[in-house]
């Protein structure tokens, strides 16, 4: 029975990797190869526009890490995505060199409209592919890590976690805003040319930026499932559900917390520069506190503690805000608005968990008239398939449902 | 008889200035027409201060016109005119009355030439004129600008308009003009320290300039006192500068104060995240807008009272709307505190867009009543209507709520819910009926204080957003649960982000704040007055 509902999941994950990397390969040729009367063409923009969405994607699955297996509703991701969008940005503006407005060999467009007379010293190295990979990695890394130690160690939990990553991000904001921090204010970085010594803008540069989103998404989830799937995950559920308890077997929870943490700013990272060359702008608008709570509603909708909810769920409410606000613009909100209700009342689990809610009902029936049919089973299957606690989000309140002081 | 007297009186006065403006007309048209005679710019001088001792209002347009080099003298009758350039020709006026006396061709006329140094003295000497004024305001202008300009010239008229000053503030200023022009006179160094004593009771930041001068110029005694009157003033500007600080940072944190304390009794109490708080705010201040609007077209005459007609229904609008909230919604998802996040979160998003799809995206015009539009000073405090009855308004909703939440039945059920919930249902309280009840005090609350934001704020649907994270921050840094760490926590911060403003401008202050607030959530979880438990997770 376990070893057939670890295959099921296996499979799921398996499928999920297998269909990325199918679309890692098979959209670009339809952009590139078909020709663009044919059926099968897939026009530029919708690539750029999937590509997009498989970064949000990205984005759900690194919360989905902390929120839906740690318990750490984090409404920051939206900083540490921003911040590897601007690491990235950072580099493909290096690489415009003299082809700026203003012409200047070193100087960003805006840096010369601001009349800076040197490069600031945090913009060296990164005319560097490799070193802004680095940093990609590096600085939504190192926030999360410095972050997370003291407020793990502070032992500040639950909805007070929340909001002081709301507050960083908040500030971050701010910060970016500035024109004086060097990162172009509020314009943020724009007018790319280059990325690699590749036309940001042409067709094929698109189609390897859409491959390589889709094959660094199946990577996420192969990593994530391995993290999830080892003994280390045991633990971060074991957090989640009862963090005293943990705590008093032994265990460092603050670590455990920080690691899933840092792993899932870096992923939020990565999704960030993926998605800055593929829709050319970052600006501090990505730092809107907004931002990193719709994040959530993306992972909840498409079901949290699972791996492949976060995607779909990412995929489908862009998709549907992608197709609202060209159709019915002014009803997106609250569409958007009603989404966060009823999912919350009616979809704690999301789509993937009530999709294994009924799976698990059917097959218990089955199982049940089976048994019947047989005549008397000493082993019958309990008649509401119990799941491995990633299945259960949201059942680990001890509390019942009454309100809790939030002291 | 005395009535008689009085009338007498009275025409006799009206008489005698009646015939001294008349023979004053004669007199200044003579002087006017010396300008027809000069040839060099220190002739026109002499005129000109001629004119100017004259005393009487009426040189001002001369004068002016002779400034702007707009006085001719028309060559066939040496007669002088105020011109106006027309579309040809050259329009005339007469130089006291003003009257149109006909057009000139640019030959027939010769313009009266200036300089600089002329420029000045005529400035100087209307700056003078002014100080006869009827209206005060003009003459403490006047005396404003001989402070600013002092000059060795002005003291015989400054005295004169001190002999006949009534007002005692004017009065005081134009003392402080004469002490100004003195210390450039050449008049003894016992003069120019009682100048400088004057000065330094006026304690601003012209007189400090005005004095760094004399400090550079004089010598000796002068200096000494010079000196000693600068660092006097400095640090009572430095008190006053604090002072400043604080009154906005007071006035800050009762705006916080008003945005946060509904937010302090559902989050307190109930352990609601009541994202859609902000939204609560929204409503009231388009509660506002609507009353206001209903006045307008109807009773325009209940206008300075359309606030007080708003806050009760501000309450009543947002507290329903937040009963609705907690009766539809959040009693579904009690103990899943990170989950009313979200759902509040999404209602926030629908009553931002159902009030854009009515009132339209842009500001709409909230207008203040007479009672709470202008200012007045204390020192050198200037201190605006609004903003101190925003304080006033913010400490009693407060002192209200404390009221409640101490000495009703009521507060003492809410109080024994948050204390221990089971506890308190067994006592028979109907715990539903306290939630849903507090969550409604809760968005009432925010109503009214949107009522008051109305009045310094921007109103439009995303009034609310510009709230939500300070409020959330206020009520963190003062521990949920406590009403008087709302109240601390929201003047502390306030005070706080006044203070560091000046040092590193309203945004990186704010990002200061906002880390501040951060490291302290590590050092004290629970907020500065955290309430007292004994559970595991604490």
């Amino acid at each position: 029975m376990i070893a057939q509902r670890f295959l099921s999941a296996d499979r799921r994950i398996a499928a999920t990797i297998l269909a990325l990397l199918a679309a890692a390969i098979v959209v670009p040729l339809l952009n590139l190869a078909v020709s663009p009367q044919s059926a099968f063409y897939i026009p530029p923009y919708i690539v750029a526009l999937v590509g997009k969405y498989l970064c949000y994607a990205l984005l759900a699955l690194a919360l989905d890490l902390v929120w839906g297996y740690c318990g750490i509703l984090s409404l920051g991701h939206g900083a540490f995505f921003a911040l590897g969008g601007y690491a990235m940005g950072m580099y493909l503006m290096r690489q415009i060199g003299s082809r700026g407005v203003y012409g200047n060999p070193i100087l960003p467009d805006f840096m010369v409209f601001l009349n800076y007379k040197e490069l600031p010293w945090f913009w060296h190295g990164f005319d560097h592919f490799w070193f802004a990979v680095l940093m990609v990695l590096a600085v939504p890394g190192l926030l999360a890590f410095v972050f997370g130690w003291f407020a793990f160690r502070s032992r500040v939990t639950g909805v007070y976690l929340s909001i002081i990553t709301q507050a960083m991000t908040y500030a971050l904001l701010l910060a970016f805003f500035r024109n004086d921090m060097g990162f172009g204010g509020n314009n943020g970085l724009t007018d790319f040319k280059d990325i690699l010594g590749f036309n940001v803008q042409a067709d094929a540069t698109r189609s390897a930026l859409f491959a390589a989103s889709a094959v660094t998404l199946a990577l996420a989830v192969f990593v994530t499932a391995a993290i999830v799937r080892s003994k280390y995950g045991k633990l971060l559920m074991a957090v989640r559900d009862a963090e005293s308890r943990t705590r008093f077997l032994g265990w460092r929870a603050e670590n455990v917390k920080l690691f899933a943490f840092t792993v899932s700013a870096i992923m939020a990272g990565i999704a960030g520069a993926l998605y800055v060359p593929q829709v050319g702008i970052i600006n501090p608008g990505e730092f809107e506190p907004s931002n990193s709570i719709e994040v959530v509603i993306w992972t909840a909708v498409g079901g949290r503690g699972t791996i492949v909810g976060p995607i779909i769920g990412a995929l489908l409410v862009n998709a549907g805000k992608s197709w609202f606000t060209g159709v019915l613009p002014e009803f997106w909100l609250f569409a958007l608005g009603g989404l966060f209700v009823a999912v919350t009342l009616l979809l704690p689990k999301g789509i993937v968990g009530m999709w294994d809610g009924w799976r698990g009902k059917a097959r218990a029936l089955r199982a049940a008239s089976l048994a019947a049919e047989a005549g008397a089973d000493p082993q019958a299957p309990e008649p509401k398939i119990v799941r491995s606690a990633a299945r259960t989000p949201g059942a680990w309140s001890t509390a019942g449902a009454e309100p809790q002081p939030a002291e | 008889m005395k009535i008689l007297h009085a009338i007498g009186l009275t025409l006799l006065f009206l008489l005698t200035t009646l015939s001294s403006s008349g023979a004053a007309e004669a007199d200044l048209r003579a002087i006017i027409a010396k300008f027809a005679t000069v040839t060099d710019f220190s002739e026109t001088g002499t005129v000109v201060q001629e004119l100017t001792a004259t005393g009487d209002p009426a040189v001002e347009r001369p004068l002016a016109a002779l400034a702007d080099g707009n006085l001719y003298i028309r060559t066939a009758d040496s007669m002088v005119f105020v011109g106006k350039e027309g579309d040809e020709n050259i329009q005339l006026f007469d130089p006291l009355s003003g009257e149109a006396a006909g057009e000139a061709s640019e030959d027939d006329i010769t313009k009266i030439s200036v300089n600089n140094t002329l420029r000045r003295t005529i400035r100087d000497a209307l700056g003078t004129l002014t100080l006869g004024s009827k209206d005060p305001t003009v003459r403490i202008a006047a005396a404003d600008t001989m402070f600013k300009t002092p000059d060795a010239a002005n003291i015989s008229p400054l005295d004169a308009a001190i002999a006949s000053e009534s007002v005692a503030s004017v009065k005081a200023l134009l003392e402080q003009a004469r002490a100004a022009s003195i210390l450039v006179s050449d008049k003894p160094d016992a003069d120019k320290l009682a100048a400088i004593a004057v000065i330094g009771a006026r304690g601003d930041r012209s007189a400090v300039s005005l004095l760094t001068s004399v400090e550079a110029n004089a010598s000796g005694a002068v200096k000494e006192a010079a000196t000693a009157a600068i660092a006097g003033i400095n640090s009572t500007l430095a008190f006053w500068d604090a002072g400043q600080n604080i009154w906005y940072g007071i006035s800050l944190g009762s705006v916080l104060l008003l945005a946060a304390i509904g937010l302090a009794i559902t989050f307190g109490v109930m352990g609601v995240i009541n994202m859609a708080h902000g939204e609560m705010v929204m409503l009231g201040t388009y509660t506002t807008f609507v009353v206001q609007q209903v006045i307008r077209t109807s009773f325009p005459g209940l206008f300075d009272w359309s606030l007080v007609i708003a806050l009760p229904l501000a309450f009543l609008v947002a507290g329903l709307v937040g009963l609705a909230i907690e009766r539809g919604i959040i009693r579904f998802l009690y103990g899943r505190p990170l989950e009313t996040l979200l759902a509040t979160w999404g209602v926030s998003l629908s009553l931002q867009q159902a009030v854009r799809t009515i009132f339209g995206p842009t500001n709409q015009e909230v207008g203040n009543p007479s009672w709470m539009s202008g200012s007045f000073d204390v020192g050198q405090l200037a201190i605006t209507w609004n903003r101190l009855w925003i304080l006033v308004f913010a400490l009693t909703v407060f002192g209200v709520l404390l009221y409640v939440m101490k000495r009703t039945p009521w507060g003492l059920q809410m109080r024994a819910v948050t204390a221990n919930r089971r506890m308190a249902a067994s006592m028979g309280i109907r715990t539903p009926w306290v939630d849903a009840l507090t969550f409604a005090l809760g968005s009432g609350i925010a109503g009214i204080a949107g009522v008051a934001l109305s009045q310094i704020d921007n109103v439009s649907p995303n009034l609310g957003r510009g709230y939500i994270i300070d409020s959330f921050m206020v009520v963190v840094f003062g521990g949920v649960g406590n009403l008087w760490g709302t109240l601390v926590g929201a003047f502390s911060l306030g005070i706080v982000n006044k203070f560091l403003e000046p040092y590193a401008g309203a945004v990186l202050g704010k990002i200061v704040v906002l880390v501040l607030i951060i490291l302290f959530i590590q050092k004290r979880p629970r907020g500065l007055f955290a309430l007292k438990g004994r559970a595991v997770e604490a």
